[in-house]
């Protein structure tokens, strides 16, 4: 068996015992992207020499007896909006293609003081915007199980390196299902966090009160070796809580005995793909068998939440986007006439089509005489959404839902009818409205063996529910194994 | 509801965007079908509900104020467009 395709606890293992080196592992994985990025195109940069400097000095460490951490010499990619020091982060967008950032974010430290190293920045739509990293400025990422599909997205790119191999996890970012989306279209395990559970210093903002930073990884075991690198307190980010730390790997527990599922049926009427529903229902009697007691909820609101979303989304990257005006840093217009000219001419070249559309969708819920009617009218009805959900998890410990309505799309097929690509996040959407966390774990496949997901969603801070049931689901099914045949 | 090409000239010129005669019906079709989905939530009654800004209950964090060193110039500047005598320049914008 290959190094790459081994996973984080396996990898980790080998490097501590000395059964490898760093350099090994590292270029095996480098190999595995040389043979398939100019099919895949997962990365839009590549920190080769970096990765390289730093696997030497973890070796060094290592073989002068000293601990190189929990995540010692283990090859990791970055989604491209997220800040590594002096190296390019271009958030997928022509304004920033040239932007060098001058310091880390936290999530970076974070991942290196546990031992990581950073091998590339990967794929993105423009500003985290889009359900199918198409409207990246400089690629389109394949979906490896089939390269005329999507990847899925925002945080395409991420996925896609994760589920063939080219990177043994790697952190993208969730603002409506940016990484749950594409772990289930890609056959990953993605988790957004809670609100708060991650610090954002250091990732480009799209949506403030709806962002947050995550992992994508191979399996459940991963993920909680992960979460436990990246979570914790950091007064560079004010919405980051102060909480004990916890070890989330104490709970990859095989029991899902004394958990009870709810399921909102209601929502999973209209629109959702027959073979996803199947696997959907096949999943739920598994953790039956497998102890969980499952219970029907009612979430009243929830059918509410894409329009509630796009509304809050779009004012607030509306106003996090005003940033960019060709001044202190970003894309510069080579003509102007006066300063006006700038600012307009700058962000029509530098910004893509989804992007100006989100920015003045934005710009129009916030304008006076719209404001009340719509950007108020969603804080409000997200008020109903958290409640709903808040009344449910007295019920029950965990909500299951499937992660996307749908398997991967051609590539193209939904870029003509933006609503149409924003129902793909109808099942994922609601879980930042309420800044709950959310996991993505693999759960079959359609009838043409496209992935497909199944979501579990628990009460704000509770990831090691999340956790425990991912893991007593993937312990007793094979679909975390099943790798694509690119 | 739909939004016309003139609201869509005064949405773009308010978020400093030009849009071209040829993308005026694009944008005001596409914006119109998102905001059309984005009524349904003016069918509910929330008249007695509180708005929420932010699901944390957190307001106003401060840090201690510590001086600390800053970013050196030189990596901020790195990425100014164009710049003169270590600070970033601009053509000139008052007579």
């Amino acid at each position: 068996m290959e190094l790459y395709s081994l996973t984080i606890h396996e990898i980790a293992k080998k490097i501590k015992s000395k059964e490898v080196t760093i350099r090994e592992v590292l270029d095996s994985v480098y190999s595995r992207i040389d043979s398939l990025e100019n099919k895949v195109n997962a990365y839009i940069n590549l920190t080769k020499e970096y990765a390289y400097i730093s696997a030497d000095k973890l070796q060094k460490k290592l073989d002068a007896g000293e601990d190189i951490g929990f995540l010692g010499g283990v090859p990791i990619a970055i989604k491209d909006n997220m800040c590594i020091k002096d190296v390019k982060t271009t958030c997928g967008s022509r304004m920033l293609e040239n932007f060098v950032a001058p310091y880390d974010a936290t999530v970076i430290e974070r991942l290196e003081l546990a031992g990581a190293i950073i091998i590339g920045k990967t794929n993105m739509d423009e500003f985290a915007m889009g359900s199918s990293t198409e409207s990246s400025y400089f690629k389109k990422t394949v979906n490896p199980w089939d390269i005329t599909k999507v990847p899925g997205g925002s945080s395409g790119g991420s996925a896609a390196s994760v589920s063939c191999d080219m990177a043994f996890a790697a952190l993208g970012s969730d603002t409506g299902g940016s990484i749950r989306q594409p772990a289930s279209y890609c056959s990953t395990v993605g988790l957004k966090p809670t609100y708060g559970l991650v610090s954002r210093f250091g990732l480009v903002a799209f949506a403030s009160s709806l962002d947050q930073i995550g992992p994508f990884t191979k399996d459940v075991t991963d993920m909680a070796i992960m979460l436990n690198a990246i979570v914790g307190h950091d007064e560079k980010d004010t919405t980051s809580v102060n909480l004990d730390k916890i070890d989330y790997t104490k709970y990859l527990i095989n029991d899902a005995k004394n958990i009870t599922i709810g399921i909102p049926r209601e929502f999973l009427k209209e629109g959702l793909n027959p073979d996803v529903k199947e696997a959907f229902d096949i999943a739920i009697d598994k953790l039956i068998k497998l102890g969980a007691k499952v219970i029907d909820v009612n979430l009243d609101y929830i059918k509410y939440s894409l329009a509630t979303y796009y509304i809050i989304a779009t004012a607030e990257a509306s106003s996090n986007l005003g940033r960019y005006d060709g001044i202190k840093y970003g894309y510069r217009t080579d003509k102007f006439d006066n300063l006006l000219d700038i600012y307009k001419k700058s962000r029509t070249e530098g910004f893509g089509e989804e992007v100006k559309r989100r920015i003045m969708l934005g710009t129009y819920v916030l304008s006076s005489g719209y404001y009340d009617a719509y950007y108020k009218k969603a804080q409000k009805v997200r008020t109903l959404i958290i409640n709903d959900f808040k009344r449910v998890f007295e019920e029950c410990d965990i909500i299951a839902l499937p992660t996307a309505p749908n398997t991967a799309f051609k590539m193209g097929e939904k870029n003509l009818n933006p609503l149409e690509m924003y129902l793909e996040d109808i099942y994922t959407v609601p879980v930042n409205i309420a800044g709950l966390p959310g996991i993505s774990v693999p759960c079959g496949f359609c009838h043409f063996n496209m992935p497909i997901g199944l979501q579990f969603i628990s009460s704000a801070f509770e990831e090691e529910k999340l956790l425990q049931l991912a893991y007593t689901y993937e312990q007793n099914t094979e679909f975390h194994k099943m790798k694509p045949n690119i | 509801m739909s939004i016309t090409r003139e609201e869509i000239k005064h949405i773009a010129n308010l978020s400093r965007i030009n849009v071209s005669d040829s993308e005026l019906d694009m944008y005001a079709e596409t914006l119109s079908n998102i905001v059309g989905m984005a009524n349904e939530i003016n069918r509910l009654n929330t008249d007695d509900v509180k708005p929420t800004a932010h699901i944390l209950e957190s307001v106003n964090v401060f840090r201690k104020d510590e001086v600390k060193p800053s970013y050196s110039r030189e990596k901020i500047l790195v990425n100014a467009p164009t710049k003169e005598s270590g600070c970033i320049s601009l053509p000139k914008v008052v007579e």
